[in-house]
């Protein structure tokens, strides 16, 4: 019977939607990354490359546009699932007027909030309990959203990351804890900043459910965050879920200095667990998908990425008039130097 | 204006927030109360007596003591349309939330441009109470003016409590409103309406004069008036100018005062160096040099952590001695 189950959340047309997305996360991801070179891009830019698995899983969990997702600063790969216009993405990426907030966020800062993203936020551990917040409303509300709320393992040493799981669980808040344990806090590994590595066995004392699990097999991830979606949406209660996977680029575009933390040798090691070769693999074993479709995919994919980059970089920069828009909703900020 | 032709009833500052605060719940359903001790507790300093019995949990929410993760959650349920009305049970614990108030609620609506508003009020005492001590003693509303995306309040009588704080939850922006611990037990009128407003952003002349300008907001206020009525019988004309909001600020008000008077003290409470009197009184020297006969005077609290020992508090804090004491710099 549960044999049965699985199948159908394994169909073929399923699984090359994952593949699909995660490639074009990827593809987008890498495009920042040369126009970041290219000086298109400033300020600091945090990439995906290496954890599409954890996005795309998530992502087909929830009931996208309904529930409530928040993270920190790396999130470029949310709203592109969620079906923003990517142009818009990029735009904001590359802090032009076409951008989702029309500049003033940049790459940290990506929201969309009628798709129910709420960011895309710069303090590590700071949007934790925002992310409370979104959940406490639907508790409030009494709607049946669940909050998805990212973080990842530098974050879960903040203080306030544990006040929120307090309240989360003494309030049954219904909010998933999703920590991107991608292994490095920046430039601290694991071990240097966790006094127990094992951070799923964080959320017991808060009489939070837990577990950890393994987030670059995207079909196995999904499963597991389906059932523990459903789950907090019915038992409406917190969950604090230890993502395991790992990013292939540097912390930010300008973490130039990876050796100082990691060596090649283990780079290369993780990148065996690389989550698209991984489906791929399967995808050929199954026979549901050839090389050269993936190749063709990979083709368009690239193409619609450059088109995106194309359209973005031909939007204009912000007027200087913008600067005082939306300091406030209903009067303008003391202006001048 | 209108207000004084409808009936009204004399309270304290304190029962004129209390008032508010339970209109609010029960005008708009996305309107709570949430904070330490406010509900089973009745509030430290009483201002929510009696309403958790009234309006129940979900209205009136205890937190543990966590003023930075509570005070998130009320900024993330403010961004989907709630509006949360957080008591600081002393505006020095807003410290611990300064990350959450300052780089994350002043900037929802900018750094999202313009999709996401957070219509939040955060309330307490600021200020001197009695021999508290250095750790709950803080005027924070100078920090929090210096932040763009707050608004900042800081009423002086119940008539303006009562009508700034409405003001306030039904404000779409963050808004910090600074209550003095010596304003609760001050008395007076307030109207029997319940949708009278005073809007955020307007300077009041509580005492017109001619000779010189008290400017001030919060608790300074009542000094100022005090600090008026003794200069009076010296024969001295002084305005008494209520700034109660400091951000945004009403240079317009405070500018023609001054330009009636000639000459200007601004009181306030904090510490004097660096505190928010020094950009009153920047202003008014950028913008009313000309009609000033003598330089601004600041009067403000002593430059040292707030001691214990009463004489040494109240030794810290401007009264109504060194406020007329100021009045005699300018000559």
């Amino acid at each position: 019977m549960a044999k049965a189950k699985l199948e159908k959340t394994e169909s073929p047309a399923m699984l090359e939607e994952f593949y699909r997305e995660m490639l074009y996360i990827r593809r987008f991801e890498e495009k920042c990354n040369v126009a970041y070179r290219l000086g298109k891009i400033g300020g600091y830019m945090h990439t995906y490359v290496g954890m599409e698995a954890t996005a795309v899983g998530i992502h087909h969990a929830i009931r996208p546009g309904h529930d409530y997702m928040i993270t920190a600063y790396r999130d470029h790969p949310q709203p592109l699932l969620l079906g923003t216009d990517p142009v818009s993405v990029m735009c904001e990426i590359m802090g032009r007027s076409g951008g989702l907030s029309r500049g003033k966020g940049g790459s940290m800062h990506v929201y969309d909030i009628e798709r129910g993203f709420y960011g895309g936020w710069g303090i590590v551990g700071g949007h934790i309990p925002l992310g409370g917040g979104l959940a406490f409303s639907s508790k409030y509300r009494g709607d049946d959203r669940v909050t998805i709320c990212l973080l990842g393992d530098g974050a879960a040493n903040q203080g306030v990351v544990f006040e929120t799981m307090n309240m989360a669980g003494l309030w049954d808040l219904p909010i998933i804890f999703c920590i991107e344990n991608n292994e490095f806090a920046m430039g601290t590994r694991l071990e240097y900043h966790a006094a127990d590595t094992e951070l799923y066995k964080r959320g017991e004392p808060f009489n939070i459910k837990s577990e950890r699990i393994d987030g670059m097999d995207v079909i196995e991830f999904h499963k597991d965050m389906e059932r523990i979606v459903n789950w907090v949406r019915k038992e409406q209660k917190p969950y604090w879920v230890e993502i395991m996977n790992y990013r292939f680029n540097g912390h930010g575009a300008a973490d130039n200095d990876r050796e100082l933390y990691r060596t090649k040798a283990e780079e290369a090691e993780a990148m065996k667990r690389d989550p698209i070769a991984r489906l791929e693999k399967i995808l050929l074993d199954r026979n549901i998908m050839t090389r050269e479709k993936m190749e063709a995919i990979d083709e368009e994919l690239s193409d619609k990425v450059d088109a995106i980059y194309e359209a973005a970089d031909a939007s204009p920069f912000p007027d200087a008039s913008e600067v005082y828009d939306n300091v406030y909703t209903d009067i303008e900020p003391e202006k001048g130097h | 204006m209108a207000a004084t032709q409808i009936a009204s009833t004399t309270m304290s500052y304190r029962d004129a927030i209390s008032k508010v605060l339970a209109e609010e719940i029960e005008n708009d359903e996305n309107v709570f109360l949430i904070g330490e001790d406010i509900g089973r507790y009745q509030g430290t300093f009483r201002v929510t007596q009696g309403m958790f019995d009234k309006f129940g949990p979900k209205r009136v929410i205890d937190t543990p003591i966590t003023e930075c993760g509570f005070t998130g959650i009320a900024i993330g349920a403010a961004m989907t349309g709630l509006r949360p009305v957080v008591e600081m049970m002393t505006m020095s614990f807003s410290i611990l939330a300064m990350d959450q108030i300052i780089n994350h609620a002043a900037k929802i609506h900018y750094m999202t441009g313009g999709q996401a508003k957070c219509p939040l009020v955060i309330r307490g005492p600021g200020g001197a109470a009695k021999q508290l001590s250095a750790q709950h003693t803080h005027c924070v509303e100078g920090w929090y003016a210096h932040a763009p995306g707050l608004k900042v309040v800081a009423p002086a009588t119940p008539i303006d409590a009562y009508g700034m704080l409405r003001a306030a939850i039904r404000d779409d922006n963050p808004v910090i409103f600074t209550e003095n611990p010596g304003l609760y037990t001050v008395m007076g009128e307030v109207p029997d309406d319940k949708d009278f407003m005073v809007p955020l952003g307007k300077a009041n002349i509580l005492v017109e004069g001619t000779d010189v300008s008290l400017i001030g907001y919060s608790r300074m206020t009542q000094v100022n008036l005090a600090a008026a009525e003794a200069l009076a019988k010296e024969g001295i004309s002084a305005e008494v100018v209520d700034v109660r909001s400091l951000s945004p600020l009403d240079m317009t008000t405070i500018n023609a005062s001054v330009a009636k008077t000639h000459r200007a003290v601004v009181v306030y409470e904090d510490w004097k160096f660096g505190g928010f009197g020094g950009e009153i009184a920047s202003r008014i020297g950028e913008e009313s040099f000309d009609d000033l006969d003598a330089p601004v005077v600041r009067c403000g609290g002593l430059n040292v952590p707030t001691p214990y020992a009463r004489n040494l508090e109240l030794e810290c804090i401007p009264d109504v001695d060194d406020v007329i004491a100021a009045v005699r710099k300018l000559g």
